[in-house]
């Protein structure tokens, strides 16, 4: 809407809302949201014309710590939201993000059909393997012998594996990052934003408050030793048998986003009724 | 036995077979053809429970007057072959003057159509049939039918030629075919001869579906999301290429949740938005339409409702999601639940709906039903409204803006995605007037005050119900109800009784000012509804002080009700 400002104005710090998050001390969330900023200000888009969609979780506060348009949905729906905005409003970037309990549990189904779909929008997930904001529950990408309070002898199923679901369904851009990685992780949202299509980010994002543990997942994790590929059945057979934490981009493929017919000449509402007059 | 031929204001007949006999399209082409006479008329059908290939019965009311409800009873009864159709004698009451027509070789009519006392007429539409080359039995039919009311020729080969577009051997086979049924007609020695057709006016032949769908399109809407869902999937099917054609979009969802939450994105980025389901549809966007009263997001649910609770009866039709849609949400959520009372009439309240909801910016719930939705009407022009949507937009930049600021009116304006300056989060949570999350118990009143007071912010008009009569006695009723109430009172004038009918439009927010109003110098009003629970009646009990005694007329799905029934219980009630 307005002419775009000269590159050199573009600074993450535009992005960063004066909106407190909410998160606890340490939480991974933090830097995966300068992440976010760093790669729209690489991007040199303008926050007005920028929409982070999520729907609830710690992970779904988000938008509100953004300077750009944000939606704050219901629990498993960003993705739904953020597909409506985009096929409505085709100008605008979208972003969704959230927890892995958000996009792989309640709103499971839609991860798989936003895949399928491949409309140019770019999916976060911060993964931490738990429900962070109703403290401390197994999701999907829990391990099966996690105990809880509510799973007392862990789940006992078998985990969840959204890079392989990602790349059956059809994504177009897979990749994982890590919030030990703020730079690196820009880089790849920056990389999945400029992708055509459905581009899914997965983070490493540790909940220090029910995963403790997870502080060391700055150690395990490594830049994938392979370039990307865009041929589905070799990144396939690396998904499966990776150790969960390589880091980079995993698959790019060349899938034509969804683009709905709209006509190019489009008529009068009144000519509608046509049908209708005897 | 020769029946005195007194020409008749309206003429109900049906005409059934099995799967693939083509009594849809024999249907279609007499309501057409009625059309064509210069008839008002209302066509309804039924099927079995076969996904293809199923008995089927087109239900047609033709008539001088227009025709908002079924009538009491057929007057003919036509079959291409018996099959199944038993199935839908609870549908197709006959009277002792009634003429049931079948073809011989395809076997007797089933029992339960001549207790009735009805008279059963063999003709061999099949051998007549088979005479003309390309000849179908289901043209002879409809060429029996038009002779037996009195349609004109010309009009029976109007509604042929228009669709039959092609012409060609087809056409001739075809008019061959519904002239040797004319010649049928003449031989049975009954006759239900219309009267003359009233002067002509401009008309239209729509469907519910179709009409609420346009109305939606009228109103400003451009982005649709739904998932398919009987009986509202015509509605869509109407819309997807009709939105492509006016420069919108429909979105296929994987399910209810998607629809909802697509096209709150969606009118989120400015785009007016309609998403069109059936009760169990209903059922699964609970949750996000609060999120479009919290957050402020205008959008528009049809729901055409059927046979609940659960899968219920898919097909047919009933007033019983009238609680989900106005209590179902969680939380004190204020939002839009509106009605249509006719098949045309479900251009207007969508329309209407539609522009209430960009204007408040509020989620708008039309409650349509299954026997609006695939009834197809010969109905006056609807009249041309210029509700459009009316969303309050935020100027770029404007100083200190704040989503949810708290206006007078309670409506604030919207930022639009792409607006610089202004960018704000839309939230579900509590918040402030900036729309940041709060959990201050000011912020929650003001804003839970600020979200009733929009929908009491603006005067509704005339709109809010349809009122028509006067007297003592009052019908109070709503949707598809409305014609049959319509109907037994215009008969219940004839007995010397006579009262006001109360429809009403706008369910939400209720209208007690404008209600007492219109019950002035009432004592007592019968609630008529199609509901098993009276949902209707304790709405009215809720929501209203009413100031005269009330009586409950109310019954489920799937049987429509009927104009006979209502005027029965009016007499009784008024003499009681
Ligand atoms: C319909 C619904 N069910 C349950 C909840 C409660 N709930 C809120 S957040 C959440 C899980 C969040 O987990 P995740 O998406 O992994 O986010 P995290 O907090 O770990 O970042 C749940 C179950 C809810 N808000 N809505
Ligand atoms: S509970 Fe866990 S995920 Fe939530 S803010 Fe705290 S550390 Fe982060
Ligand atoms: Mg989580």
């Amino acid at each position: 809407m307005n002419a775009p400002a000269p590159a050199a104005s573009f600074k993450p710090q535009q992005f960063k809302s004066d909106v407190k998050p909410v998160w606890c001390p340490g939480c991974g969330d933090y830097t995966v949201l300068s992440s976010i900023t760093k790669a729209l200000a690489a991007l040199e888009v303008r926050p007005e014309n920028v929409a982070v969609v999520s729907g609830i979780g710690c992970s779904s506060r988000i938008p509100a710590y953004t300077t750009c348009y944000g939606f704050h949905g219901v629990h498993g729906r960003a993705l739904a939201a953020a597909t409506g905005l985009k096929v409505a409003r085709p100008d605008l970037t979208v972003i969704a993000a959230g927890g892995d309990g958000d996009g792989y549990s309640i709103g499971g189904n839609h991860f798989l059909h936003a895949c399928r779909r491949n409309v140019d929008l770019t999916y976060i997930v911060m993964d931490n393997r738990v429900y962070g904001m109703t403290k401390g529950q197994p999701s999907p990408t829990t391990e099966p012998d996690w105990d809880s309070k509510l799973s007392p002898h862990g789940t006992g199923l078998r985990e969840f594996h959204p890079l392989v679901i990602a790349l059956a369904s059809g994504a177009n851009f897979i990749a994982r990052a890590t919030s030990s990685d703020p730079n690196g992780t820009a880089e790849l949202i920056a990389q999945a934003v400029r992708h055509p299509g459905f581009s899914f980010i997965e983070v490493l994002s540790p909940c220090v408050t029910f995963r403790p543990e997870q502080r060391s997942w700055k150690d395990m994790v490594h830049p994938a030793p392979v370039a990307p590929t865009d041929d589905p059945a070799r990144a396939a057979r690396r998904l499966m048998t990776d150790d969960g934490f390589n880091i980079g981009v995993l698959f790019a493929g060349h899938r034509k986003p969804y683009q709905p017919v709209k006509s190019a000449t489009p008529r009068s509402v009144a000519e509608l009724a046509a049908e209708f007059v005897l | 036995m020769t029946q005195a031929a007194k020409a008749m204001t309206s003429v109900s007949v049906a005409l059934a077979g099995s799967g693939g006999a083509g009594v849809m399209t024999a249907g279609n082409m007499l309501l057409e053809a009625a059309a064509q006479a210069g008839y008002y008329g209302l066509m309804t059908r039924s099927s079995g429970p076969q996904i293809r290939g199923g008995e089927a019965a087109a239900m047609l009311r033709i008539a001088t007057t227009p025709c908002d409800s079924v009538d009491d009873r057929y007057q003919v009864l036509a079959a291409v072959d018996w099959g199944n159709v038993a199935r839908f004698a609870a549908e197709l009451p006959l009277e002792r003057s009634s003429l049931v027509v079948g073809d011989p070789a395809q076997g007797e009519p089933p029992e339960v159509f001549l207790k009735s006392g009805a008279r059963y007429a063999p003709v061999t539409l099949k051998a007549i049939a088979r005479k003309i080359p390309g000849g179908w039995p289901n043209m002879v039919a409809l060429g029996l039918l038009g002779g037996l009311i009195g349609l004109p020729s010309a009009a029976l080969r109007a509604a042929l030629e228009k669709s039959m577009k092609k012409g060609g051997d087809a056409l001739a086979a075809s008019l061959a075919a519904v002239q040797a049924g004319v010649e049928e007609a003449a031989k049975l020695g009954a006759r239900y001869p219309l009267a003359p057709a009233p002067a002509r006016s401009s008309r239209w032949l729509i469907t519910g579906n179709q009409a609420a769908g346009y109305g939606a399109i009228r109103g400003g809407v451009r982005f649709v999301a739904a998932y398919p869902i009987t009986p509202a999937t015509e509605l869509l099917e109407w819309m997807a290429p009709a939105l492509e054609r006016v420069g919108g979009t429909l979105v296929q969802a994987e399910d209810e949740l998607a629809s909802i939450n697509m096209i709150l994105g969606a009118s989120y980025g400015g785009v007016p938005s309609l998403t069109a389901t059936s009760g169990p549809g209903l059922s699964l966007m609970i949750e996000a339409l609060g999120l479009g009263v919290a957050a402020e997001i205008p959008i528009v649910v049809v729901d055409v409702m059927r046979t609940g609770p659960s899968t219920g009866i898919a097909t047919k039709t009933e007033q019983a999601d009238l609680n989900l849609a106005m209590y179902g949400l969680h939380g004190d959520a204020p939002h839009l639940v509106l009605a249509p009372n006719s098949v045309a009439d479900c251009l207007l309240t969508t329309q209407w709906a539609t522009h209430l909801a960009e204007t408040l910016q509020v989620p708008a719930i039309v409650l349509s039903d299954q026997f609006f939705g695939q009834a197809r009407a010969v109905a006056e022009r609807p009249a041309t409204i210029a509700f459009a949507g009316a969303r309050q937009r935020a100027e770029p930049n404007a100083a200190d803006y704040k989503r949810y600021v708290l206006t007078p009116s309670g409506v604030s304006p919207m930022a639009i995605p792409g607006t610089a300056g202004i960018t704000y989060t839309a939230d579900g949570l509590e918040h402030g007037e900036r729309g940041t999350p709060s959990s201050s118990a000011a912020d929650h009143l003001a804003q839970m005050e600020k979200r009733a007071r929009k929908l009491d912010s603006i005067d509704y008009g005339e709109h809010w119900a349809q009122i028509e009569g006067e007297g003592e006695l009052a019908v109070i009723t709503w949707g598809s109800c409305t014609g049959a109430v319509r109907e037994a009172f215009a008969r219940a004038k004839g007995d010397g009784v006579s009262g006001r009918l109360l429809s009403l439009r706008l369910m939400s927010p209720a209208q007690p000012e404008k209600l007492r109003r219109a019950l002035e110098g009432v004592k007592r009003a019968l609630v008529v509804e199609q509901s098993f629970g009276g949902q209707f009646m304790r709405y009215l009990r809720g929501e209203y002080d009413l100031p005269c005694e009330l009586t409950s007329f109310r019954k489920p799905g799937p049987l429509p009700v009927r104009p006979d029934e209502i005027h029965r219980k009016i007499l009784e009630w008024s003499r009681a």
